[in-house]
């Protein structure tokens, strides 16, 4: 598919002042994303995604990052964190707080540029390549601000690392091009939030790329909430490098968005690495919401273990493809894999395609999935209790949603994520004075 | 110990691979319109026909050879294959077995299947395909009793071209795909079934396809229909003499299932894999498909497949009738440098269908396997049910065994299940059965064939008996 002239021209503006080793793999993203172009469903991987209408669509560059106070905590989480607020891609430093806890840098991308690039100009890229997809290639190009996380060797951090992205509802619609470059050194462990919130009719294009690398006997757990506005185009490429011993648990929880992809790859390099992939996906109206997810079995006696859950409502279409793949003799590995989905309206919409790719023997790999409605025995059960119906209804759909939520270890985050998906659960649910009582 | 036994599995040799010599009416290797005339010609096919077929020929020149299936193999040459090959004198047909060129019934002999005994004793009408002419029909009369038409499919084109031309590429079109494109311009010959309304036919109709002549492809095309009320069981037996070069297979099944029809199709696959180096082998690219048109007709696909090089192969179900069923069994045992994708669609387009999808995948030596399949929900089938179970057997440490289900929903009042698991045999259950007496190879067989057991029942008794055999002759190896 042939790019928009207005995005050619500005993939080969080169910024000024820069090191010569970003401008080259600038020039090398900018020069891959000309020679692939963006996906068509004619492409394996995005043949439930559509992004035709992507491609005739302008973004600008956001100016300014500011944005007031009161705004700010509307949307915020309200938790004792690191924090760095980041506004339409843009760092903005008043509204954060990175003070971080002793052990542990955290510095923004266009700093950490000017500053002491040590290691960076090996680190971007490293994981999540160019060849990713075209939209790795679109970051790498254009990428002007993210985050450079480095946890201390043996450090471990209670307070969580917040990484909050904003998106206004601007005149003409911007693109950012995040980069969050993740280390964590041997023996750490810490926690790190990516929360994408937006304006109401917000209607930019949020391209994120993230790249963690886990050295020996390191623990991450790494929220990522995506709750943008409905208008909004949300792509993010995540990659994870685990070592022996290591352990990543990735909880994708996704309820905003018009056009949302995610693609989480993990790749288990070394003995005894375990990776821990939880997901729930809410659409409505007509949000698209599209996971990938993918889990290299590298080396022997590697663990993954997988569940995601899907809610459909109104003309919404989700879309799950997990692959779990296990190299030629990478013997006793265990993976397991689920996704059940639950559709609420007939308009609606899921394409999951829980993929299995072995090549060794002494393994024991599993996957599932159902789509469905709700138990009606379990419906029964509740109206035999004195529930109406439809609130039964209600209670059911937030049960079943709660097998992820429950594995959410921040009480603040909890509350978020179970708040925003029982206010997204049609009225005829009438669940709205049960939300008010548990608030209290 | 237990690895040993099960590598041995890995280096069984095909044991059916002989090669008759009987006189072939051969065209030159190639293809063009008049390869096409010619056997249109040769089949003395109305007009009608040879437009049909070359309409399919230029969609094929349009086309691409698929590339989306986890195989490996190089470009086939399509101007090395030699489009029709017949026994000798197709024009004098054999009246009855006596009549038989002693040579092919030596052939049946060989592979175990003495073809008078066993059409008396099973009481299976037998449509033997010797390469590509139908040689002979048995049970004709007493089917024809009933009204069951069951005969060649040439001769139906010529018998009862209304009823072919009415059913023909309904349920798989001229350019559904590829191979499906060139089965359509150059098919030579295949069954076709039609069973009347109300009519239960009295016995199972069984062909036992053979490849013989080396450089010939073989494009088989089969046609069952099967009226209001009726119910038909049709048993398909593959097995093939050893050959050196790849023979290309790409037939083509359309069954078509009316109003409360039922239709049970089951395949016992057993071509040349070809050799340890995976020289040789057939490829195997069948398009197999069932319509069930009518309200709550039914249509079950059961497939026992151990051979070929390379198997392509997705017996698919539209669903389109309310209330219909679709069902599809899979054994498929891959070994040596064996590949194979295969799988099924369930496409439901009816209210309250439903569709059980069983496989069964073991892979050994350096073979690769996959399951690819596809259930589709249309926004209108409300109420249907899917349960689908893929299961894989790994043997040995340099086979691979893939899952790739698609499933795509559009309805909220539909419920899709999906399950699959990929594990070896267990050190456990071997120590299981071997710390009460059962020699280890035993160990393997009995729970390799409790692996199967969920399709082996779905099997006519007949196939099963042959379904069973065949996967203890690839055990054989795993003795001692």
């Amino acid at each position: 598919m042939s790019l928009p002239e207005t995005l050619v021209k500005r993939l080969h503006e080169a910024p000024v002042g820069e090191p010569e080793w970003l401008a080259e793999k600038r020039r090398a993203g900018a020069s891959h994303l000309e020679t692939v172009g963006f996906p068509t469903r004619r492409d394996e991987a995005w043949k439930y995604t559509d992004m035709s209408r992507f491609s005739s669509l302008e973004f600008g560059q956001a100016d300014s990052a500011e944005l007031d106070q009161a705004r700010l905590d509307a949307l915020k989480l309200d938790i004792d964190a690191c924090r760095l607020v980041f506004v339409d891609g843009l760092f903005n430093a008043e509204l954060s707080d990175a003070a971080a806890s002793v052990g542990v840098t955290v510095t923004p991308l266009s700093q950490a540029l000017t500053g002491d690039q040590h290691g960076l100009s090996e680190q971007l890229g490293q994981l999540t390549g160019i060849d990713f997809s075209a939209f790795t290639a679109l970051n790498t190009a254009l990428t002007k601000e993210g985050v450079v996380v480095n946890i201390g060797k043996g450090q471990a951090i209670e307070t969580p690392i917040y990484l909050l992205f904003i998106s206004r509802n601007n005149a003409s619609p911007v693109m950012s091009h995040p980069r969050i470059l993740v280390h964590c050194e041997a023996e750490s462990e810490a926690t790190l939030i990516e929360h994408y919130v937006g304006e109401q009719g917000a209607a930019n294009l949020t391209n994120v790329v993230t790249e963690i690398q886990m050295s020996p006997a390191s623990r991450l757990s790494h929220y990522k909430l995506q709750e943008a506005s409905q208008s909004e185009y949300h792509v993010a490429s995540i990659q994870v490098d685990q070592r022996r011993d290591t352990n990543f648990t990735s909880h994708n929880l996704n309820l905003g968005g018009a056009v949302v992809r995610n693609d989480i790859v993990t790749d288990l390099n070394d003995e005894n690495a375990t990776v821990d992939l939880l997901g729930l996906f809410f659409g409505q109206d007509r949000q698209h919401i599209d996971n990938h997810t993918k889990v290299n079995h590298n080396a022997p006696r590697t663990y993954s273990n997988e569940n995601y859950k899907g809610i459909l409502d109104g003309r919404a279409r989700g879309v799950f493809n997990g692959r779990v793949y296990i190299k030629r003799d990478a013997q006793q590995v265990l993976g397991y894999q689920s996704n059940a989905n639950l559709l609420l309206s007939d308009r609606a919409e899921i394409d999951t395609k829980p993929e299995l790719e072995i090549y060794a023997d002494d393994v024991q790999c599993s996957h599932g999935t159902t789509t469905g409605q709700l138990d009606e025995n379990a419906i029964f059960a509740l109206r035999a209790r004195g529930i109406d119906e439809q609130m039964a209804r209600g209670l059911l759909t937030l049960a079943f949603a709660n097998e992820v939520m429950q594995r959410i270890r921040h009480g603040a985050l909890t509350d978020r994520v179970e708040r925003a998906v029982a206010g997204k659960l049609p009225d005829r649910f009438n669940l709205e004075s049960l939300v008010e009582d548990t608030s209290l | 110990m237990a690895t040993e036994a099960m590598e041995q599995l890995a280096r069984r040799e095909y044991k059916q691979g002989f090669v008759t010599d009987i006189e072939s009416d051969t065209v030159p290797p190639g293809l063009d319109e008049s390869v096409i005339a010619f056997i249109s010609q040769k089949k003395g096919e109305p007009q009608w026909m040879l437009d049909w077929r070359l309409e399919a020929y230029h969609q094929w020149l349009k086309m691409t050879s698929p590339s989306w299936a986890h195989l490996d193999y190089p470009p086939i040459d399509y101007q090395a294959i030699s489009y029709f090959s017949a026994p000798k004198k197709p024009e004098d047909r054999p009246q009855s077995l006596d009549e038989v060129d002693p040579k092919l019934l030596e052939t049946y002999e060989k592979l175990g299947i003495p073809l008078h005994e066993r059409a008396a004793l099973a009481g299976v009408a037998v449509d033997a395909v010797f390469d590509s002419v139908s040689v002979t029909t048995t049970f004709r009369e007493k089917l024809a009793e009933v009204g069951v038409i069951f005969c060649s499919i040439s001769e139906a084109i010529r018998e009862y071209p209304e009823l072919v031309r009415q059913h023909l590429g309904t349920v798989v079109p001229q350019g559904d795909n590829y191979f499906a494109a060139l089965n359509s311009a150059v098919f030579t010959d295949g069954s076709f079934v039609y069973i009347p309304e109300g009519v239960t036919c009295p016995m199972e109709l069984s062909t036992y396809f053979r490849i013989n002549a080396a450089n010939t492809g073989q494009f088989e095309r089969t046609l069952i229909v099967c009226d209001k009320r009726a119910q038909v069981s049709y048993l398909e037996g593959c097995t093939a003499p050893q050959r050196d070069e790849n023979q290309l297979h790409a037939a083509v099944v359309e069954l078509v299932a009316l109003e409360d029809a039922y239709i049970k199709y089951s395949t016992v696959q057993n071509w040349y894999p070809g050799d340890e180096d995976g020289k040789g082998g057939i490829y195997n690219f069948v398009t197999k498909r069932g319509d069930c048109r009518g309200d709550r007709s039914r249509i079950s696909w059961t497939q026992v497949e151990t051979g070929s090089a390379i198997t392509w192969k997705y017996p698919s179900c539209l669903l389109r009738g309310n209330e219909s069923k679709g069902e599809f069994y899979s054994v498929a045992v891959t070994n040596g440098r064996q590949q194979a994708d295969t799988g099924t669609k369930m496409i439901h387009i009816g209210k309250n269908t439903s569709s059980t999808i069983v496989s069964k995948g073991i892979a050994a030596g350096k073979s690769n396997q996959s399951y690819r399949g596809l259930v589709k929900v249309s926004p209108r089938a409300t109420g249907s049910r899917n349960f689908t179970q893929c299961d894989s057997l790994l043997i040995g440490d340099k086979c691979g065994a893939h899952t790739f289900p698609y499933q795509e929903i559009g309805n909220s009042r539909s419920t899709i299940e999906h399950e699959a698991t990929t594990s070896k045999i267990g050190d456990d259950q071997l120590f299981y059965c071997k710390s009460r007496g059962i020699s280890e190879e035993d160990a393997v067989s009995m729970i390799v064939n409790g692996f199967c057991k969920d399709v082996f029942q779905e099997l006519p008794m007949e196939f099963a008996v042959e379904a069973e055999a065949l996967l203890s002759v690839t055990l054989e190896g795993s003795v001692g």
